[in-house]
């Protein structure tokens, strides 16, 4: 009972959240109503005993996401009013429920009919789900693990790179006189920035 | 009154055509970001949900999996989303008019 | 004694992939020399299981298994008995012979390291063919040689009378492999093997329409591959090859393996006499066919042609009259002195540059000594005059023809002789004596290599003792084998007057043929335009038959076939797809108007229209399989 007045709650509040990041004008009403959003998503997880998948969605969306669209937003003029000029809306809301209606009606028709089949890893009563996806993350899923891994750090760097100043030129493969250039050009043009 | 996988898979649909009618519907780009970001948790919500009825960590591991995109995405996107700026001023779909043939 | 056979039959293959590592860099001699090299391992190789065989004992291997699907096995197995081994001694001999010669014979060409891959390539296959234990081993080394023959023919593939006579030579053997495909299909729907020694052991069970039946596919395809009518024009339009090629497969080796198909598969034609006789039938017209061609052709290399086809002719009378070992022993003969003619050919070609007609030669034997007495050796051996090799085994097989009562082919043969010896001698005149005609052209003639004559040597001792010496050690050991009979005239008398009127008439024909064309060169144009004169020297008007009959129609169709179904059909159902789709992205590609927001919109469309196919796909699988299960 508490599961079902947990659920309807957390997917009316979630529901709302989303709606309003979609349909705010307002760039922060959308960040902030997203972060909530996100909290609510992970009580799904924890309602479903995915305890660490709920851990780590608060910590890596609500934490890191939205800080970084938070510190992302500093840089462009998030106070100005997003005007959305649509030429059809209907199309958007009409496409969007049909996709929402298939997707429902493919992922839905196997699980009706299904029996309970045996898991390929199947859950682990005896210890706590942290340990056990633990169990599971690094020794059946120790490659795809350390892909991840690499990709984020490819990510961390890309990111860097990007939003960094001159970044994208190397000081150690450079000769002395090429950096002392830079160095000069790179004067000229904070001097024509403060102008 | 229970609440079965079908439950969750329902409001998994819901969440996720919320998110695509926001991206058929944002023209600022920050704003896309987040309707892609609400794609990716509609998915997860499915993912766990599979992973607990079925009794099978799959699931779980898979939407861990996604949360890893999702962070990298972001890192990468928002960078690019800063030079974009830098250079042109704006972060508005319609002006980012090179690609067309 | 199995390392042997390896070696003689893989050297050659080794020695042809290496000189395929040099194909496109120019000329270095190393794949000339390594070639030559691992050729006369062969050689050596041979020459002892030729020992071990003459002793009684046959080599017997099966080096793995090559299809085995059901109830069809066949490994590949290969044999050295006594016609394999005989076969491969020709083989052997001559390949490094020619191999040797061809060092200096193409040491100006562009494509040396090519020829020496090729040519390897070639005695490999010619090996296969001859080693073989079953029919389809046999079978592709007939296709081997057939593809290496092609490669040679067009060796100098800038001329298109070369492509030109490559690919004749290479459409018309097609023509008679599917003859021998299907007569070796017969053999393995009917006995269920392929083994020689399988299949000759039960032919005899089969009735005898069947056996016939065998016994002709497996002769038409001996035809394609031994030039014989109606499939012998690809062999004279053949000489468009280097020389060397041309002494090598042309003369000894290739063509000849039709005849060893018919000896091999003797135990086949013994029963099918009627089919033997046939044989002999056509072997004796293409033999008078042929040296009539050559009595008046103008081309050296042709008239040397015409005589291989002659001879092939006499070795498909003994193989049909059931005198196969005199068969095989002719074909040996005939090898080395037919290949030494041709490398003689090769050197006059190369004083004269490449010029051929011999009318334009002339008193080479001052220039040319060797080379001239070696080419008048090979002729007198070809003419068959005691006590040379041709003596020993074409005139076996008058006497064969005589024994046998085959009156007719006898009289039909001894004219031939005749004409041999006349066409031969016609050939020898022309070039070496008489008056100097080549200076007129400016053409200061110079004798070959010193080493390439010494290569020619064995050959030349060959023509003259083969005969004498290695005819009884020879019937000694293939009678074993082959169905051994003596071909012995009793009456004495009779026999005397045969071999001396043989031998009259062609030093007869010897005589007139140096008296007409030795001292100075008359055109006789009222025989020229005569309608014989004219009809041998068109070749009976056969390649224009063909190309009348064959060609022009084949050309018609294929121009019907261009223009209305190719470009009518084919091509407009090209174009209209092309067109379809040229106007689908004319019509769409506004679509493409570089928005984003617009492209994410087609983008969840197309989500969508994958997920409704999604949807119905579904449904109609689960429909099908409710159905199916009601």
């Amino acid at each position: 009972m508490f599961e079902a007045i947990a659920f309807y709650l957390f997917a009316i509040l979630t529901i709302v959240m989303f709606t309003i990041t979609v349909m705010s004008s307002q760039a922060l009403y959308a960040l902030t109503s997203m972060a909530a959003g996100m909290i609510f998503i992970s009580a799904f997880f924890f309602i479903l005993g995915a305890d660490f998948l709920g851990a780590i969605q608060i910590i890596v969306y609500t934490g890191a996401v939205m800080a970084l669209y938070a510190f992302g937003m500093m840089f462009f003029d998030s106070t100005r009013t997003i005007v959305e000029k649509r030429a059809n809306p209907a199309l958007v809301v009409v496409l969007g429920g049909i996709a929402a209606v298939l997707v429902l009606a493919i992922v839905v028709a196997p699980i009706v009919g299904m029996t309970a089949t045996e898991g390929a890893y199947p859950i682990d009563t005896s210890v706590g789900n942290t340990q056990a996806i633990g169990m599971v993350l690094f020794t059946k899923y120790l490659v795809p693990f350390e892909l991840a891994a690499v990709m984020l750090l490819v990510a961390m760097v890309a990111g860097i790179v990007l939003a960094g100043k001159k970044m994208d030129t190397s000081l150690t493969l450079m000769d002395e006189d090429e950096i002392a250039l830079m160095d000069l050009s790179s004067e000229y043009e904070t001097q024509e920035e403060g102008h | 009154m229970e609440i079965t996988l079908t439950h969750y898979l329902v409001l998994s649909t819901i969440l996720f055509s919320i998110g695509l009618v926001g991206v058929m519907r944002r023209k600022n780009m920050l704003m896309l970001f987040f309707a892609t970001e609400i794609l990716l948790n509609s998915v997860n919500i499915g993912m766990a949900a599979i992973s607990h009825y079925r009794g099978d960590y799959t699931g779980q591991m898979f939407a861990f999996f996604i949360i890893a995109i999702a962070a990298s995405e972001v890192a990468v996107g928002l960078g690019l989303l800063v030079i974009w700026y830098k250079r042109t001023g704006n972060i508005d779909l319609d002006q980012m008019t090179s690609m067309r043939g | 004694m199995e390392i042997y056979l390896y070696i003689a039959l893989f050297a050659p293959l080794v020695g042809s992939l290496f000189a395929a590592l040099f194909g496109a860099s120019p000329k270095t001699l190393i794949t000339g020399l390594v070639a030559s090299g691992l050729l006369f391992a062969s050689f050596v190789s041979s020459a002892l299981l030729l020992g071990h065989v003459m002793n009684g004992h046959i080599v017997h291997v099966e080096m793995m298994t090559w299809i085995a699907t059901g109830d069809l096995y066949i490994p590949f197995g290969f044999v050295v008995d006594q016609v394999s081994v005989t076969m491969m001694m020709v083989v052997s001999v001559v390949s490094t012979v020619v191999h040797v010669y061809s060092i200096g014979y193409m040491s100006h060409d562009k494509g040396f390291n090519r020829f020496f891959s090729y040519l390897s390539a070639f005695v490999f296959s010619m090996m296969v063919l001859v080693m073989s234990d079953n029919f389809l081993g046999l079978f592709i080394g007939w296709e081997g040689v057939g593809l290496c023959s092609w490669l040679l023919i067009g060796f100098w593939y800038h001329k298109e009378s070369a492509t030109w006579a490559a690919n004749e030579a290479f459409i018309m053997n097609r023509i008679a492999d599917l003859a021998m495909l299907i007569g070796i299909f017969m053999i393995y729907w009917n006995l269920g093997s392929l083994q020689y020694d399988v299949v000759f052991a039960h032919i005899g069970t089969l009735p005898l329409a069947v056996t016939t039946g065998i016994g002709i596919f497996l002769f038409i395809g001996a035809m394609g591959k031994s030039a014989q009518f109606p499939l012998h024009t690809w062999l004279a339009d053949a000489m468009e090859g280097p020389t060397p090629v041309s002494a090598l497969i042309h003369a000894a080796t290739m063509v000849t393996a039709g005849v060893y198909l018919v000896v091999r598969s003797n135990p086949i034609y013994t029963l099918i006499p009627e089919v033997g006789t046939a044989i002999a039938t056509l072997g004796a017209f293409v033999a008078m066919f042929a040296a009539t061609m050559a009595l008046v052709n103008r081309d050296m290399k042709r008239i040397i042609a015409y005589s291989t086809l002659s001879q092939l002719g006499y070795m498909f009378v003994a193989a049909g009259l059931g005198a196969y070992w005199v068969a095989l022993f002719h074909l040996m003969a005939h090898a080395f002195f037919k290949a030494l003619l041709f490398l003689g050919a090769g050197n006059v070609m190369h004083a004269m540059h490449d010029e051929l007609d011999p009318f334009k030669m002339g008193g080479l034997k001052k220039s040319m000594k060797v080379t001239w007495i070696f080419m008048t050796l090979a002729s007198v051996a070809l003419a068959g005059i005691y006590p040379l090799a041709g003596f020993f085994s074409k005139d076996l097989i008058l006497e064969v023809a005589f024994v046998e009562q085959h009156y007719v082919l006898y009289g039909v043969l001894l004219a031939t002789a005749g004409m041999t010896a006349f066409y031969s001698f016609r050939l020898v005149a022309l070039i070496f004596h008489g008056d100097e005609r080549h200076l007129e052209h400016g053409i200061h003639p110079h004798e070959a290599y010193t080493f390439m004559l010494y290569a020619m040597a064995p050959l030349a001792i060959l023509a003259v003792v083969a005969g004498m010496m290695f005819k009884t050690p020879y019937y000694l050991m293939v009678s074993e084998l082959l169905p051994a009979a003596q071909y012995h005239i009793h009456n004495h008398m009779t026999l005397w007057i045969m071999i001396i009127g043989t031998q009259a008439l062609v030093i007869a024909a010897i005589a007139y043929a140096y008296k007409k064309y030795a001292k100075a060169v008359k055109v006789d144009l009222k025989v020229e335009s005569g309608f014989f004169y004219q009809l041998l020297f068109n070749q009976y008007y056969i390649p224009k038959i063909y190309d009348e009959i064959f060609s022009k129609p084949y050309l018609q169709l294929s121009k019907i076939a261009w223009k209305q179904i190719d470009l009518k059909i084919v091509d407009a159902m090209v174009d209209g797809i092309a067109n379809l789709i040229y106007q689908t992205g004319e019509s769409t590609h506004t679509m493409q108007n570089g928005n984003l927001s617009s492209m994410l919109r087609w983008m969840v469309v197309g989500v969508v229209v994958l997920l409704v196919l999604a949807v119905a796909f579904t449904v109609a699988y689960n429909n099908a399989v409710n159905l199916h299960a009601m």
